[in-house]
């Protein structure tokens, strides 16, 4: 089989580092303007922990398996 | 902690997505497309299409070894089910999982991957001949096209609760997707997917028990909550409801949860049912297969966390009581079905509803993609090539494969709309797989540990055992009455009897096939190496130290198993 380059974990850092900036984003931005209608449990601000936590292991699973030479799975 | 209020905003569980809803999604759709093509120049020989080159690592296998049974309809019909019979249902992740994926790993696995076949039906054929491998093989096909439909009709639910978007656009734009990834890059393709989607399923479901947690103030407050809710109902013991038929919402007996569920069920699933062995015998070797298979069983004794717990989270703070699937329609009412997703609306808001949404979307993809590569596999290797086209080169069958994907996918959403007549999904699963995979498990499991058992005896045991479930079935259907014979009680409700009649059917398999096989002539031991437990010698693992061994996870696996059920008991 032709030799891969890019790791599935590196698709894996890089979706959940995209997922984290937009939902800590919107998270933020609930916090500064909070919407009209407000699902259960609003006042954790979920979105800011979840969409950070999302970030920092999206980061560390984009740099740990950033693309090289001669790497399978 | 919340105000009354707030409940209220969910009277209508439809919402609408925002834009980072949509780009989440749609983001979601353009990465696993990209996934398949880029993954499309690495599989082109047959073992790279159907078997992803047999180089994937522990981790890898492991996680789509779990993702490919975590569909949305593992998802939403546990959930529901949960619902409707409490945290009885986990005996599915535990008692119901855990002994059997061990036994896989530890046991079984040496064999399947040793004989180096395509398929279980593959391991039949080599084992009794072309009889047991064509009545597996045709019977696999039609389940696993069933249920494909089922997971199709899952996620079709989701979006029409929680969107409100048409039916046939979710099913269609969804089922092409897993049919484009799958036929660009085959098992390698659906297994990379799944890993990503194992990601985004719990990364998705798990912020309902967290923040579901913190809403009734923990473990004891949801408790609470449910016996106001519920009184006089015990939904939250798993075994000390089960002296009696009576005394648990699911009429059940011990005696069912262990040689029903425990074993029939749970062993055929686990072990013979090609859709997760498939994963698995995709890894590189002999110790990432068992090693994988382990980590595998580890992922399913915590995945109660965002299915069972979202159920238990459902009766205890939803503001009504939810209903059967045969209510549906009437006004104001929602069914078992939508507990999962009517928890996502309450607790997602802009960005987690998109995160949400994407993981049940993901765990339909991640389930259809199982049944999909399963079955190419299955129709190419066992049902086309031998009755079909013997002599073809191996650029055809892989060129048959691709356009099996296609077709498959086509099949099955054809089958979505059959689910509709049943009072549970997860019932209409167990009904089907207990016609087909139950039986399968005896046949293997013999034809592994007893060299006496002939090809004979393979054939008209499977066939014996499927035709016992499918008279029980219809018994029960004709006659109503039957119930108190075949699942002891009178009060047992569906999935009781479901898991009743497994255990017959199992039962009727090994006796048949054990008697058939004193009559009969066994195959001569030197066609057996490989194949059967004494004559087959198993590589060593290799000098790798105690934490790096399958045993030691798997021991480790086993005490968290039977700690968990002595918490919950």
């Amino acid at each position: 089989m032709e030799q891969r380059s890019i790791s599935v974990w590196f698709f894996i850092g890089l979706l959940l580092t995209i997922y984290g900036l937009l939902i800590l984003a919107t998270g933020v931005h609930e916090l500064l303007v909070p919407p009209i209608t407000q699902v259960a449990m609003a006042h954790l601000h979920i979105g800011i922990w979840w969409g950070a936590g999302m970030l920092i292991f999206g980061l560390v699973y984009l740099i740990r398996f950033r693309p090289k030479r001669n790497v399978t799975n | 902690m919340p105000s009354a209020p707030c409940f209220l905003l969910f009277a209508s569980p439809r919402m609408s997505l925002t834009a980072v809803d949509l780009t989440i999604i749609v983001l979601y759709f353009c990465l696993v497309l990209g996934l398949g093509a880029y993954l499309r120049r690495f599989t082109n020989t047959g073992d790279e299409f159907f078997m992803a080159g047999r180089e994937m690592t522990a981790w890898i296998a492991g996680l789509s070894f779990i993702s490919a049974n975590l569909g949305s309809l593992e998802m939403m019909g546990y959930a529901a089910a949960t619902y409707q019979y409490g945290i009885l249902v986990a005996h599915a992740y535990w008692i119901g999982a855990i002994p059997a994926i061990l036994f896989l790993a530890l046991v079984m696995m040496p064999f399947y991957y040793i004989c180096k076949t395509h398929s279980v039906p593959g391991y039949l054929k080599l084992r009794y001949g072309e009889g047991a491998r064509s009545l597996s093989a045709i019977s696999f096909a039609v389940m696993t096209i069933l249920m494909s439909g089922i997971n199709m009709y899952s996620m079709a639910i989701i979006m029409k609760v929680i969107l409100g978007w048409d039916i046939h656009f979710s099913i269609w734009v969804s089922s092409l997707t897993v049919a484009l990834y799958v036929m660009a890059g085959g098992l390698l393709s659906a297994i990379f997917n799944e890993v990503l989607q194992f990601f985004l399923i719990w990364i998705g479901c798990l912020v309902i028990p967290v923040v579901g947690l913190i809403e009734t103030g923990g473990w004891a407050g949801m408790i609470h909550r449910i016996q106001t809710n519920f009184p006089g109902q015990d939904f939250i013991h798993m075994w000390r409801t089960t002296s009696s038929f009576t005394g648990n919402p699911m009429g059940v007996h011990w005696t069912g949860i262990v040689f029903g569920w425990g074993l029939a069920i749970s062993f055929g699933y686990w072990t013979t049912d090609f859709l997760v062995v498939q994963r698995v015998m995709a890894a590189k070797n002999l110790r990432s297969a068992k090693l994988g298979t382990v980590i595998g069983a580890f992922f399913k004794m915590i995945v109660p966390v965002i299915v069972i717990l979202p159920g238990l989270l459902a009766l205890a703070v939803l503001p009504f009581h939810l209903v059967p699937e045969s209510q549906a329609g009437l006004p104001n009412v929602h069914t078992y079905n939508e507990a999962l997703p009517l928890m996502l609306a309450r607790y997602c808001g802009p960005g987690l509803l998109g995160l949400g949404v994407t993981a049940l979307v993901a765990g339909f993809m991640s389930g259809m993609a199982g049944n999909v590569t399963a079955f190419t596999t299955v129709w190419t290797y066992d049902i086309y090539k031998p009755f079909i086209r013997k002599a073809a080169t191996d650029a055809h069958y892989v060129s048959v494969g691709r356009w099996c994907s296609l077709i498959g996918v086509f099949i099955s959403i054809g089958t979505a709309y059959l689910v509709m007549n049943f009072s549970s999904i997860i019932v209409y699963a167990q009904v089907i797989f207990v016609f087909f995979i139950v039986p399968m498990f005896g046949t293997v499991i013999l034809g592994m540990l007893w060299k006496r058992t002939t090809p004979a005896a393979g054939f008209w045991g499977l066939l014996a055992g499927i035709l016992t479930s499918f008279g029980l079935w219809a018994w029960i259907k004709i006659d109503p009455g039957a119930l108190q014979y075949v699942a002891f009680s009178s009060h047992a409700k569906d999935m009781a009897e479901n898991v009743y009649r497994a255990m017959w059917s199992l039962l009727v398999n090994v006796v048949v096939t054990f008697a058939v096989s004193l009559v009969t002539r066994p195959k001569p031991e030197h066609e057996l190496k490989g194949l059967v437990y004494g004559l087959t010698e198993v590589p060593a693992e290799g000098d790798f130290p105690f934490f790096r061994r399958p045993i030691t996870w798997a021991i480790v696996v086993a005490v968290g198993f039977i700690a968990l059920n002595i918490i919950f008991w």
